[in-house]
């Protein structure tokens, strides 16, 4: 069976990792996926580059449990999450989140469920380097608020 | 007990160090971050009661109520900010 969760400095390619999760499941109808890419400006500011840390270990074992909680919620047939960590660029690819099912609905929204939970709930921290010094990137509440339609309560920001 | 301890992020950098192993009595979470609190300097800053700091026991993310068990690995960490 492939990896579900995948946390590495390398980057990776969207159209091989959906061949990948379709691969043999005829009863695949719909793909959605999202990929989370670095911006040049963040909080009114200029960043040259961006650095993610993580907690090894903990940060696999907690996408995990999101995959299986998206299971449990949604009528979806595979999922695959890659993140990135270390140093990174503009335009560089930093997360990919894909899910299958048999017809659009479930794969749309539990896409959506796993990149609100993911924002939050796993150990991944960014640096961002600007013109005025490095900083560390402040949790959003409009993050918080988006995994509370789904009914779970988070207070990471 | 022992109890592992982690630091990362804007945490680690204050502290200026990703790990370390204890001796505590405490008997929750809340009990050892305060322990930390009274050593002073920089942990006293950067774990001081009113900043937001989080907490794992065992790689689980957990609430300061959670008590603590001989060898548990205790993480402190910042507001998460991956995605």
């Amino acid at each position: 069976m492939n990896a579900r969760v995948s946390i590495q400095t390398e980057d990776f390619d969207l159209s091989a990792e959906v061949a990948r999760l379709r691969a043999g499941h005829k009863g695949v109808g719909a793909v959605c996926t999202f990929v989370g890419t670095v911006r040049d400006r963040n909080d009114g500011q200029s960043v040259s580059t961006l650095e993610l840390e993580h907690y090894p270990g903990m940060t696999e074992k907690s996408i995990e449990q999101m995959i299986d909680e998206a299971f449990k919620r949604f009528d979806i047939l595979g999922a695959r999450v890659i993140h990135r960590v270390g140093l990174l660029q503009p335009l560089d690819q930093i997360v990919l989140v894909a899910v299958t099912s048999a017809h659009r609905g479930e794969s749309f929204q539990a896409c959506e469920f796993l990149m609100d939970y993911l924002k939050t709930q796993a150990p991944f921290w960014k640096k961002e380097q600007t013109p005025e010094g490095a900083r560390w990137v402040d949790a959003r509440v409009s993050d918080d608020a988006a995994l509370a339609k789904w009914g779970i309560a988070s207070n990471n920001a | 007990m022992k109890i592992h301890l982690r630091y990362f992020a804007s945490i680690r950098e204050a502290i200026g160090s990703g790990s370390e192993s204890v001796e505590t009595a405490a008997a929750t979470l809340a009990g050892l971050r305060d322990e930390l609190i009274a050593r002073g300097g920089a942990y006293a800053e950067a774990l001081a009661r009113g900043r937001a700091v989080r907490v794992s026991v065992n790689q689980t993310m957990a609430d300061e109520s959670a008590a603590l068990t001989d060898g548990a690995e205790v993480a402190f960490f910042p507001p998460v900010t991956g995605g």
